[in-house]
């Protein structure tokens, strides 16, 4: 086998790192068994020096195949040689220099030249690209040096690889051009303050390179940027003030105008400040003050959308940098980095959770979680990524799940499009839904996503229940549906509650349903069968003039279709009559055959809406280009039932939880009760303090608690 | 208006004819006391109904008429509370008896004479409380009803409350008619709400803390009177 491996600074190497060490496995009993030769420091060092030599090439661009598995393993092995021969010729020290070195080098032979020679912008869009290949560069070879890793450094207590290679960049690059990035940043923010367009994503990366330099303590940002960054802010915003003052001097109306002026007009310098000061409040734990902030944005119309989102990417980057961070602070073992890091970490984390519960644009962060998921996992979602990137996105996704305190929302929604991805055959990968399933049960247990794994397992019994299905038709030739029928038999608990609707079926399906039933029969009388037709696909062959097309519908629109069978023209009376169907639906159903992409029907008069006065006639001249085109039928908006469902079932929980703290400990304060009501739901959700004391007097009325005669705070269990 | 009734037969005295002083008062005393339980008797088949022989709204219509008060006068809610009346809008005989008794009246007159002292009685702290929740299970005349509907309880409120705490009782009685959150209240809000008025201060709420166990259309009040004022 050969692995072709990607270097993409993107890419995780986690993927790349389990392939390696499973292919090592093998390698390694080929050593065993063969006699090994020992390996002298040239040899090595020059070997490893190609290995090196090749990366070089490949972050400068030049034309360098890339890594082979087999170059890889060398590399990797050629080190782990190194490091276990007999002495003297155990060369763990010369390799660990060795590494260094090279870092060292590169920088200064083709990386501070680089920056010497820029400015301005220029050198802070060179800064991130170095900085950029810098953190590649010392991903891969860390990857070949890793034995170092393991016991070398352990063993001496030195400082690991990763940390190793970061520092040349920090003390050899950094610690150069730190002044001249930093006033080029400022200077590129007075140019937004004045209005001009500037490079917001060029600032976040150098921003982030600020934060990453410090590798766990802000002093970096703090000291080399913040302080002068605040000071020019300060400086800036009095010289304005000033202006401002003079302004806001003039009569009543022109005020108000000029109030409105500066929320909007100047709510880019000031999202420009909190930009840059947002480190300095999240740090320093200064929630009130985020806010405050908050509050302020949400007055301006759509004040809130940018601010919201920016947060979100820049806090979310921050945060799982971070929660890398943590980790590799604490597999270093070193106390202190751990603890500044746990510090900084629980600070950031707190706000990081205020903004991921904050709502973006009306919708949840739960329901934006989950609409992440499903456009990852569903078919032309994310198929440019490689399984790596996707993996590793899943990843991020399951470990952000946790600042998410409405955790039941998120299941819900993701349970809800996982059900549409499974029944319609969107799903780009089964085993990228197996895997996040697994995350999610790994991350919050198994009760979280047995309902999930059920669905899937559903598909794969359906599957096989179809061909039993087939065996049983093709043995009783009497009984034929006259169409190709698939049957996908779903287990209630498991899938979202559809509403089964009275629709009347074509002829033709009718007798379909008949089939099945019977051959259900056989399989079994215990259970009951509801059709749930909103979740058929049919493909039905639309004869038009100039061409045959095969038309991919859901049986609704299918059945829709067939009614033009019997008559050329129907009204939209006729058709919502003999459908049997609500208004709702009907419209919905119209418009995707009458007013959206393929127009198979045609609607007079021909305006972009359905009303029930049109008529619709069959479009005999429609054409594609294709053979066969799907034609599809947006969903309805689920979010308001998926909400209300979640707060019915929130409202059970809270009952029981509070029952079932009561019913343990007889008598308790109110206070005390809500704190364990709390902490008892937290695994899934945060429950409202006021949703709690309305289920608390429910319950008084339903004669489950009473209130203590002497004490109003406290309640009683009633036996 | 008296209702025109038979006399339904006077209960029978026992008098002992024995001849010591003690005896001599005892029975004087034990007629005396027969006498009025006699009255008391016959003032309630005045009023009551001949069939159901208890009395019956139109019975205590009557009745209120001759006291001179209205009968949504709250005075007859005292009334029905010192007799421990069950039923809302009915009296019966046991009933009568126990009040009349309470309030020595055994005539209209004295029944009369008796509501300010009545009046005083329940307005004691002391017997406020019980007053005031007899008031709400007086109301629910549904078996099984555990609350009433928010028309009624304003009623309520006002002929129980009114006369105590107006101002609040008033900017309630708003509340309750614009919110929509609740359709009826319970026992545990009626009680939460005397408690409120003789605990929170007004109109400023400054103690009142809607992290302690206060009913949540309380929060939900205070919340809305806040925001009107701002």
């Amino acid at each position: 086998m050969s692995l072709l491996i990607n270097i993409d600074a993107s890419l995780s190497c986690w993927l790349l790192y389990t392939a390696v060490s499973w292919a090592w496995g093998i390698r390694l009993t080929l050593i065993k068994m063969n006699e090994r030769k020992t390996i002298n420091l040239e040899q090595g060092r020059d070997f490893m020096q190609k290995g090196i030599t090749k990366l070089k090439n490949i972050l400068e661009g030049l034309p360098e195949p890339q890594f082979s598995s087999e170059e890889y393993m060398m590399l990797y092995t050629t080190i782990y040689n190194m490091c276990t021969q007999k002495p003297p010729h155990d060369y763990s020290q010369q390799l660990y220099d060795k590494y260094r070195e090279s870092f060292q080098e590169y920088i200064t032979s083709t990386v501070l030249p680089s920056l010497r020679e820029k400015h301005d912008e220029f050198m802070l869009r060179e800064l991130v690209k170095r900085w950029s290949n810098h953190k590649v560069m010392v991903r891969w070879l860390s990857r070949f040096f890793y034995y170092l890793d393991r016991y070398f450094i352990t063993h001496r207590s030195l400082p690991p690889l990763n940390e190793v290679g970061l520092a040349c960049f920090r003390d050899l690059v950094y610690t150069e051009v730190n002044g001249k990035v930093r006033d080029a940043v400022i200077s590129l923010i007075d140019q937004e303050r004045e209005g001009e367009q500037i490079d917001r994503a060029l600032l976040k990366n150098v921003l982030d390179i600020f934060v990453e330099i410090g590798m766990g303590q802000m002093e970096c940002y703090e000291n080399d940027f913040e302080l002068s960054m605040l000071k020019d802010t300060a400086a800036y915003y009095s010289r304005k003030a000033s202006n401002w003052i003079l302004e806001v001097s003039c009569p009543d109306y022109m005020l108000k105008k000029v109030q409105n002026e500066l929320l909007s007009v100047y709510a880019t310098q000031l999202l420009e400040k909190e930009h840059s000061g947002c480190y300095a409040l999240l740090r320093d734990d200064k929630v009130v003050d985020l806010s405050r902030m908050y509050r302020l944005f949400s007055k301006i119309p759509q004040g809130l959308e940018p601010i919201s989102s920016m947060f979100k990417q820049h806090v979310t980057a921050e945060g799982t940098t971070l929660v890398k961070q943590a980790d590799d602070a604490a597999s270093n073992k070193k106390a202190e980095k751990r603890d500044v890091a746990g510090l900084q970490e629980q600070a950031l984390k707190e706000a990081f959770e205020i903004f991921c519960n904050k709502g973006v644009a009306g919708s949840s962060s739960a329901e934006l979680l989950a609409t992440f998921c499903d456009n990852i996992l569903k078919k032309g979602g994310s198929e440019k990524l490689s399984d790596e990137a996707i993996e590793d996105t899943l990843e991020k996704v399951v470990k952000l799940l946790a600042y998410i305190s409405d955790k039941d929302l998120f299941a819900e929604f993701y349970r809800k499009k996982l059900a549409r991805r499974l029944l319609f055959d969107e799903s780009a990968n089964d085993e990228h839904e197996r895997s996040i399933l697994t995350k999610l049960k790994q991350q919050c247990g198994g009760q979280f996503t047995s309902k999930m794994e059920g669905m899937v397992t559903d598909l794969a019994l359906a599957k096989e229940n179809q061909s039993h299905f087939e065996e049983y038709l093709s043995n009783n030739s009497n009984v034929s549906p006259g169409i190709d029928l698939t049957v996908t038999v779903l287990t209630t608990g498991f899938w979202p509650s559809y509403k089964s609707f009275d629709l009347n079926l074509p002829a033709e399906m009718v007798k379909c349903v008949e089939v099945f039933r019977e051959f259900y029969q056989t399989k079994t009388k215990h259970r009951k069968l509801t059709w749930i037709y909103s979740l058929g696909t049919c493909n039905i062959n639309g004869k038009f003039e100039p061409k045959t097309v095969e038309l991919i519908v859901t049986t609704y629109q299918a059945s829709t279709l067939l009614l033009f069978n019997l008559s050329d023209r129907l009204s939209y009376q006729e058709i919502m009559s003999q459908l049997n169907l609500s208004d709702d639906d009907v419209i919905r159903l119209l418009h995707s055959l009458s007013c959206a992409r393929y127009k198979i029907l045609i609607k007079e008069p021909n305006t972009k809406t359905i009303s029930p006065t049109d008529t619709f006639e069959f479009n005999s001249k429609f054409t594609d280009k294709m053979r066969r085109i799907k034609i599809p039928l947006p969903p309805v908006d689920e979010k308001k039932k998926v909400i209300e469902d979640v707060d019915k079932d929130r409202r059970y929980a809270i009952d029981a939880s509070i029952v079932r703290i009561m019913k343990s400990r007889k008598v308790l304060g109110y206070q005390q009760l809500v704190m364990e009501c709390v902490e008892q739901l937290g695994r899934m959700f945060r429950p409202d303090v006021k949703a709690i004391k309305k289920r608390i007097e429910d319950l008084i009325t339903r004669d489950y608690l009473e209130r203590d005669k002497d004490n109003p705070n406290v309640f009683r269990y009633l036996a | 208006m008296r209702r025109g009734s038979s006399k339904k037969g006077s209960a029978n005295s026992t008098t002992s004819t024995n001849s010591s002083a003690m005896d001599l008062f005892r029975s004087a005393s034990g007629k005396a006391a027969t006498k009025e339980l006699e009255r008391i008797d016959q003032l309630f088949y005045s009023y009551s109904n001949e069939s159901s022989g208890i009395i019956d709204p139109e019975g205590i219509e009557c009745l209120c008429s001759d006291l001179e008060v209205e009968h949504t006068d709250v005075r007859i809610l005292m009334v029905a509370w010192k007799m421990h009346a069950e039923k809302q809008g009915y009296f019966t005989l046991e009933e009568w008896r126990k009040g009349l008794k309470a309030l020595h009246a055994d005539t209209i007159v004295k029944l009369k004479k008796a509501l300010p002292e009545l009046e005083n009685e329940v307005r004691r702290p002391s017997n406020y409380v019980d007053f005031y929740s007899y008031a709400f299970r007086y109301c629910l005349t549904e078996e099984k009803q555990k609350s009433i509907d928010i028309e009624s309880i304003c009623e309520l409120l006002e002929l129980v409350l009114g006369s105590q705490f107006p101002q609040q009782v008033d900017l309630f009685i708003q509340y309750l008619k614009t919110q929509t959150d609740y359709k009826v209240i319970n026992m545990d809000q009626w009680m939460g709400f005397y408690r409120f008025c003789n605990e929170i201060s007004f109109p400023d709420f400054n103690n009142y803390d809607e992290d302690l166990a206060w009913p949540l259309i309380l929060d939900n009040f205070v919340d809305w009177v806040k925001s009107k004022q701002s």
